[in-house]
């Protein structure tokens, strides 16, 4: 197993609904290797969010620690949560949630301006991530002339587009038909292997699935299963 | 990062030419409303200044307590002399005889006889000694419908509805019936050099206009008048300076029935109060109006912030920290305010100057009125419609996104993310 860059121990997560607190995560405890290609599946309303949210620093835990990319969570300030996910964390989203008013390429490129990477290294990894996906022929167009896969793969360009070590993809399939999210899942496969980013997916897609190689499932807020596939012939093939 | 937040700006046509078309509308007709309410209330001063009150004016004391009847048989004597001391000592005004006279004009045939009279208004005013700008001042050269302007002491001016009613033209002999300063019968004639339409319905039905000499003449008031108007040079009303003068003039004088008395335009015929409540009423209006603006440009800001909601979820996920995006809103909401403010100001003061300069006339609604209310509506330009428009362009707008950024910011930021997968 290679180094962590996720560790979660003993996470609880609580929250006030009416006047009790509904316990969403009930005590989860899992390490994250480097490169991995894994997802934590289960039925809505299981956790699975939750766990992504505060892994991503968008959330914090009622109880329990979090380390991500070997920064402690706990107790850190919004700003130092902001300049994790600014430097380490991709994410992905269900609904792509483009900025409308910006092309492909400004797009893709915003993660950088966050970072203040100088204009001729940006614009070279932002034309290479669109390429990654596949989307050197749009690079000008507007979200809202793309169909729901290439607006997807923009949303995929601009996650990796820092070469960040870790990616959150939360049900980023849940709107894509079949043919869409199996190439989707090789985009990301192939990137897994070619910059070996880690790469976490919450989803219920069995499509997703079958491209894991590690399927965490959540029941109720605990761990169910913790199983490893061997996907090595499908990453062979991307 | 500032390029990349300009082309949102300029691109998002909601963001930007929706949002400083609300600013603009707001500032523009905050900036109108207040130019026109200090137009008309103005005018009104103004107007009844020139025409008749001044902005001091002088009289006996005794004409003072009669003075509804023009008695000129109290009128004042040695005019010239005490001109020649008010200009002296007071050089910021203008300062001018008048003589008001109550009569009948008849309008003779060939032979003599009365073909038309009807009772007539009259004002003797320095129309024709060297250097006198009350023809100007009074607007009587714009206000000229027919002929022209008199050019010796023996000619008049009259409304021109009074002169259609009468049947007289340019040209033609009137005759003035009155009474002299002494009490006895007066007959004058004068030629009608032109007719004038003065845009007050109270003046337009039945005034004549003669020069102050002709006046004197007809009513053998030599070296008299029945009133001197002092009017500031710049036409605005001074009120300090009004009563410092009005102090000092008094202060001077005896107290006799036939000694002078000043009196500032606030004293006369209520304009004191109406000016005190006027400035309440109008900040009243004005308040309400800049209120209803800013609610709406506010509304707009905060209904903007809570629309870009989505965006700011992203950026955030990207790394961004709350208090950056939260300025990036406020300093976009600022060089949209001050963009649309400015274009707000600048149509708004367009608009009043020419509503200033040109008005809208709507004498005809006035009909029958008295008073002495110019039929043409005027804006003006004030201090005040410099700035009005500020509140709600500037600050209506940086509030409205200022509270809904607070709004985002105050969130949780899963929260945040659940909103915007929705």
């Amino acid at each position: 197993m290679g180094k962590i860059v996720v560790e979660v121990k003993g996470l609880i997560k609580d929250f006030p609904i009416a006047d009790r607190l509904f316990r969403a995560l009930k005590g989860i405890t899992i390490n994250i290797a480097e490169g991995e290609f894994m997802g934590i599946v289960g039925p809505s309303g299981s956790g699975k969010t939750t766990l992504l949210n505060i892994i991503g620093g968008l959330d914090s835990p009622t109880e329990g620690t979090v380390s991500v990319l070997g920064l402690s969570l706990i107790g850190k300030s919004n700003k130092e949560l902001a300049d994790l996910r600014k430097n380490g964390i991709g994410f992905i989203f269900q609904g792509y949630n483009l900025l409308p008013v910006y092309t492909v390429y400004e797009n893709v490129e915003f993660p950088l301006l966050l970072l203040n990477v100088d204009s001729n290294k940006r614009d070279k990894m932002v034309r290479e991530a669109i390429e990654w996906v596949d989307l050197s022929d749009k690079i000008k167009s507007k979200p809202a002339q793309l169909s729901g896969g290439e607006s997807q793969r923009v949303a995929i360009a601009r996650s990796i587009v820092k070469r960040p070590p870790l990616v959150i993809a939360d049900e980023l399939t849940a709107n894509l038909d079949a043919k869409n999210s199996h190439r989707i899942m090789k985009i990301l496969l192939g990137l897994n292997k070619e910059i070996g980013t880690t790469f976490i997916f919450a989803t219920h897609d069995e499509k997703v699935m079958g491209y894991l190689s590690r399927i965490i499932s959540i029941v109720d807020g605990k761990i169910e299963s913790d199983k490893f596939f061997d996907r090595n012939e499908l990453r062979e093939k991307v | 990062m500032i390029n990349f937040l300009l082309k949102g700006v300029l691109r998002d046509k909601i963001r930007s030419v929706l949002s400083l078309i609300v600013i603009f509308l707001g500032v523009m007709f905050s900036t109108i409303m207040v130019g026109f309410m200090a137009g008309i209330f103005n005018d009104f001063i103004r107007v009844n200044a020139i025409l008749d009150a001044g902005h001091l004016k002088i009289m006996t004391r005794a004409y003072d307590e009669l003075s509804d009847m023009a008695p000129n048989d109290l009128a004042i004597i040695g005019v010239d002399s005490i001109i020649s001391d008010l200009e002296e000592k007071y050089p910021e005004l203008y300062w001018t005889p008048r003589i008001k006279l109550g009569g009948l004009v008849d309008i003779p045939d060939e032979n003599g006889e009365t073909k038309n009279q009807s009772p007539a208004i009259g004002i003797g005013i320095d129309l024709l000694s060297p250097g006198s700008n009350q023809a100007e001042l009074l607007g009587i050269t714009k206000s000229l419908v027919r002929g022209r302007l008199p050019e010796s002491f023996n000619e008049a001016l009259l409304s021109e509805e009074f002169s259609q009613k009468l049947g007289v033209d340019p040209g033609d002999k009137i005759t003035l019936l009155s009474s002299t300063m002494w009490g006895s019968f007066a007959t004058y004639n004068f030629v009608l050099s032109g007719t004038l339409r003065f845009g007050i319905p109270a003046m337009d039905r039945s005034t004549l206009i003669v020069d102050i000499e002709g006046a004197r003449l007809a009513l053998d008031m030599d070296d008299a008048s029945s009133e001197i108007l002092g009017i500031f040079k710049d036409e605005l009303y001074d009120e300090e300076r009004s009563e410092e003068i009005k102090s000092d003039f008094l202060g001077r004088q005896e107290m006799s029935e036939f000694g002078l008395l000043m009196i500032a335009l606030r004293d006369q015929n209520d304009i004191g109060l109406l000016m005190d409540r006027a400035d309440i009423y109008i900040a009243f209006i004005i308040g309400i109006f800049v209120f209803l603006v800013v609610l709406v440009v506010w509304n707009f800001g905060l209904m903007n912030g809570l629309r870009r909601y989505g965006e700011i979820g992203i950026r955030l996920a990207m790394g961004e920290t709350k208090g950056h995006v939260y300025r990036t809103l406020l300093i976009e909401s600022s060089i949209i305010g001050v963009i649309g403010t400015v274009l707000g100001m600048m149509g708004g003061l367009s608009i009043v100057y020419y509503l200033q300069e040109v008005g809208i006339d709507y004498s005809d609604l006035l009909g029958e009125a008295n008073m002495l209310i110019s039929g043409v509506m005027r804006a003006q330009i004030t201090p005040g419609t410099y700035y009005v428009g500020v509140v709600p362009g500037l600050f209506a707008s940086l509030l409205g996104t200022a509270l809904a950024g607070r709004g985002i910011y105050k969130r949780e930021l899963s929260q945040l993310f659940k909103e915007l997968e929705t």
